[in-house]
C-alpha cells in the first residue's frame, strides 16, 4: 500500500510538473501583452513595469523562477489586481467553490443513486422510464440553461431563493441545484445498469431462493454491490463539476475560483490563469487517487499493491 | 429388422413430387441470416424514442446545412429599427406568435410600433435587429460541424491509439497509457481554454481545442477491448494461418471493436456539441458577429426577463440537440449490445 501511494504520489508530481511546463510556456506563446494602454506608455515605463513583474529576463530564466515559486506555493504576482499575489486569489476564493462543489457533489450523487436504484428495482416500468427521462434531460440541459432558468423562476418569480450574491446557506441552494443536475444524472445512469446487472445475478437469485424478504435482499446484497463500481465515477463527475461551477458562480456572482478563472481568461492575467490550471489540476489528481484508494479499500477482491 | 432393410432398392426411393413438394417448403424454419448491422437496425427501430430522436435529428441537419435554401433573412444582417420584435408567424393569433408583447401590463402590438410594415420574423429579431430563426439555423449548423469533425478526430486518432498501444502491448503500451493518465488528469476544458487563447478565440482554435481533448476515452475504451480480443481464438488462427500483425489488428480486430466504437462515437458527439456552446457562452468560442447557441443564449440571457424568447429558442434547441444525441446514443447501444440491456 506504501509503495502503491508513492508511485501515485511521483505520478501526481510528474502530472503537475508537466501541467505547469505546459501552461507556462504556452502563456509565452499568447498575443497581446497585460499592459492595456502601451501605446500610451514611454518605452523607459514599458520597461519598468516588465521589470517589475520580471518579464524582461529570458524565457528560460523566466520559467526558473516561476518553478521555484510554485514550490514554494507562490505562484507570482496578479497583472489583473495590481499588487496580489495570485496564491492569495486563489486561496481567498477557494472555500465558496469548494462549499458549492461540494454540495452539489454530494446532493448529485445521493439523488442519483436514490433514481438509479429505484429505475433498477421496477425495471421496465413506468417508474423505469420517468427516471429515464429525468437523467436524459439532466444529462442533456446545459449547466448555464439550467442556472438562468432556476435563477429566474425560483429567485426572480417565487422569491424563494436569493438571486445572485454570497453569504450564507440560502445564497448556496441555487447554484447547489444547478451543479447538482449533471452528476444526478450520470450517477442514476450508471447505478441503474449496474444494479439491474446485480439483480440478476446468481447470488441474488440464491438469497430469493433462501426466502429472505425483497428489502432485505435490496438493501444487504443488492444495493451494496451495485454501490462498489460508483466510486469509479466520482473522478469523471469532479471534472464536470468543475466546468460546471466555471460558469455557475458566474451567473449567481459567487466569489470563487471558476468565476475567477473566467475573469482572468477575459482580461489576459496570465499568472492567475496559470495558478488556476494547475489548482484544477491538482484537485483532479487528488480526487481520483481518494477514488482509487477508496475502491481498493471497499472491494476486496480489487488488490492495489500488483 | 435388419433383413427387411435388406430388401429395400432404388426403386422404393420416389421424388416427392407436386403438391407434396409444396408442403416440404412449409417446414422450413430458416429466414433469410442478417448480418450484424441488419440485426441491430432491426433491433433500434424496435425503439420508438430512438427513432424519434433519429428524426429530429435528421431534421436538423437538413434545416441546418441547407440553411441557405431555409433562411427567411440574412443571419447577420442588423437592422436596428426592427430590433427586439417578438416572435410573429402571420396567420396564427396566439400570444407569443402574433408579434405582440407585454409591456407595463398591456398586450401591445411590438410590429405596428416599430412601423415593421410586412416584415415579419417567426422567432423575432434580436437586440440588433438580426432575424432570430436564421440566427438559430447557423448556430446549431456550427453545432452539427463541431459534432462531425469530433467524431472524426474520435475515429482517426483514439481509435488507431487505442488499438496500437492494445494490440502492440509492453513499453509501448506503458509509455502510451502514461500519457492519457497525464491528460486525464487536466480537466479537459482548462486545456481548451489555454489552446484558445494561444490561438485566437473562432472556430479553429475551438476545432483544434476539441481535437486535443475528444479522444482520449476512445483511446481507452478501445484499447480495454483490444486487450480482450487479443487473446481470443479467432487471432490465433489468423496468426497460425500466416496473417501479419497489422493486417489481423485492422482486418478482424476493427469489426468486432465496432460496437464499442460506434457507442462511444454517440456520447462524444453531445459532449462536443457541450463544450463548443459553452465556450461560446463563456465569450471565448464563435465571437460576434457569427452565431453560435452558446452565444444566442448569452445574449438572450441578458434580456430573459423581458423578452423571454431570445433565450428560451436557442437554448431549446440546443437542449433538444443534446438530448436526441443521447436517446440515440443510448438506442445505438442497445441494440448493438444487446447484452447491456437483459
Amino acid at each position: 500500500m506504501a509503495k502503491y501511494l508513492g508511485k501515485r504520489i511521483f505520478y501526481i508530481i510528474l502530472t503537475l510538473f508537466i501541467v505547469s511546463t505546459i501552461t507556462f510556456f504556452l502563456m509565452k506563446l499568447m498575443p497581446g501583452t497585460p499592459l492595456t494602454n502601451q501605446a500610451k506608455l514611454t518605452p523607459t515605463q514599458i520597461h519598468q513595469i516588465y521589470k517589475q513583474y520580471g518579464l524582461d529576463k529570458p524565457v528560460w530564466q523566466q520559467y526558473l523562477v516561476y518553478l521555484g515559486g510554485i514550490i514554494h506555493g507562490n505562484f507570482g504576482t496578479s497583472f489583473q489586481f495590481s499588487n496580489q499575489p495570485v496564491s492569495y486569489l486563489i486561496t481567498s476564493r477557494l472555500g465558496p467553490s469548494l462549499i458549492i462543489g461540494g454540495q452539489g457533489m454530494v446532493l448529485g450523487v445521493l439523488a442519483g443513486l436514490i433514481v438509479g436504484a429505484v429505475g433498477a428495482i421496477r425495471a421496465n416500468t413506468w417508474v423505469d422510464t420517468s427516471a429515464t427521462i429525468i437523467s436524459i434531460l439532466f444529462i442533456s440541459i446545459p449547466s448555464f440553461v439550467l442556472a438562468v432558468l432556476l435563477q429566474y423562476y425560483l429567485g426572480l418569480k417565487l422569491r424563494l431563493f436569493p438571486i445572485a450574491d454570497w453569504g450564507g446557506f440560502m445564497y448556496t441552494v441555487l447554484p447547489t441545484l444547478a451543479l447538482a443536475a449533471s452528476p444526478l444524472a450520470e450517477t442514476a445512469r450508471f447505478m441503474r445498469t449496474e444494479m439491474v446487472d446485480v439483480l440478476s445475478s446468481d447470488y441474488i437469485e440464491l438469497a430469493k431462493a433462501k426466502g429472505l424478504n425483497k428489502v432485505g435482499i435490496i438493501y444487504h446484497h443488492a444495493l451494496r454491490n451495485s454501490l462498489i463500481p460508483v466510486v469509479t465515477i466520482i473522478g469523471p463527475l469532479a471534472v464536470n463539476i468543475m466546468t460546471g461551477s466555471m460558469v455557475v458562480e458566474n451567473i449567481f456572482s459567487i466569489p470563487g475560483i471558476g468565476e475567477q478563472f473566467v475573469k482572468s481568461i477575459l482580461t489576459n492575467d496570465y499568472p492567475t490563469i496559470m495558478g488556476l490550471t494547475i489548482v484544477y489540476s491538482a484537485m483532479l489528481c487528488v480526487v481520483l487517487l481518494i477514488t482509487d484508494i477508496v475502491y481498493g479499500l471497499i472491494d476486496p477482491r480489487i488488490r492495489i499493491n500488483k | 429388422m435388419a433383413d427387411n432393410a435388406k430388401q429395400t432398392s432404388a426403386a422404393d426411393f420416389t421424388p416427392i413430387a407436386g403438391a407434396d413438394r409444396a408442403k416440404l417448403d412449409d417446414e422450413k424454419i430458416a429466414t433469410p441470416s442478417l448480418t450484424f448491422l441488419q440485426d441491430s437496425w432491426r433491433r433500434l427501430r424496435k425503439n420508438k424514442a430512438a427513432m424519434i430522436a433519429l428524426i429530429i435529428l435528421i431534421i436538423l441537419f437538413i434545416l441546418a446545412f441547407g440553411s441557405g435554401f431555409f433562411e427567411t433573412h440574412n443571419p447577420n444582417a442588423t437592422n436596428p429599427n426592427l430590433a427586439n420584435l417578438p416572435p410573429k408567424i402571420p396567420g396564427i393569433d396566439i400570444n407569443g406568435f402574433n408579434g405582440t408583447i407585454e409591456q407595463s401590463g398591456s398586450r401591445i402590438n411590438a410590429y405596428a410600433q416599430a412601423n415593421a410594415g410586412n416584415h415579419f420574423y417567426i422567432l423575432g429579431t434580436d437586440y440588433l435587429g438580426r432575424d432570430l430563426f436564421s440566427r438559430i439555423l447557423y448556430g446549431t449548423r456550427i453545432s452539427l460541424e463541431i459534432a462531425l469533425i469530433a467524431s472524426f478526430f474520435d475515429l482517426a486518432f483514439g481509435v488507431v491509439y487505442g488499438i496500437t498501444s492494445g494490440w502492440i502491448g509492453g513499453r509501448v503500451d506503458t509509455l502510451m497509457q502514461r500519457i492519457i493518465e497525464i491528460m486525464l488528469s487536466i480537466p479537459n476544458l482548462v486545456v481548451m481554454v489555454l489552446l484558445i487563447l494561444v490561438l485566437k478565440p473562432g472556430m479553429t482554435a475551438i476545432i483544434l481545442s476539441i481535437a486535443i481533448t475528444s479522444w482520449i476515452n476512445m483511446a481507452r475504451l478501445v484499447r480495454a477491448q483490444t486487450l480482450e480480443l487479443k487473446n481470443q481464438e479467432f487471432v490465433l488462427a489468423a496468426r497460425t494461418l500466416g496473417e501479419s500483425s497489422w493486417k489481423i489488428a485492422f482486418k478482424h480486430l476493427l469489426p468486432n471493436l465496432s460496437s464499442v466504437i460506434i457507442i462511444n462515437l454517440m456520447f462524444t458527439i453531445p459532449t462536443a456539441i457541450f463544450f463548443e456552446a459553452f465556450l461560446s457562452y463563456i465569450g471565448i468560442g464563435i465571437s460576434a458577429p457569427q452565431a453560435s447557441l452558446g452565444t444566442l443564449i448569452n445574449d438572450g440571457q441578458k434580456n430573459f426577463q423581458f423578452l423571454p424568447y431570445q433565450m428560451w429558442y436557442p437554448a431549446i434547441v440546443l437542449s433538444v440537440l443534446m438530448i436526441a444525441f443521447n436517446i440515440l446514443g443510448d438506442g445505438l447501444r442497445d441494440a448493438l449490445d444487446p447484452k447491456s440491456r437483459e
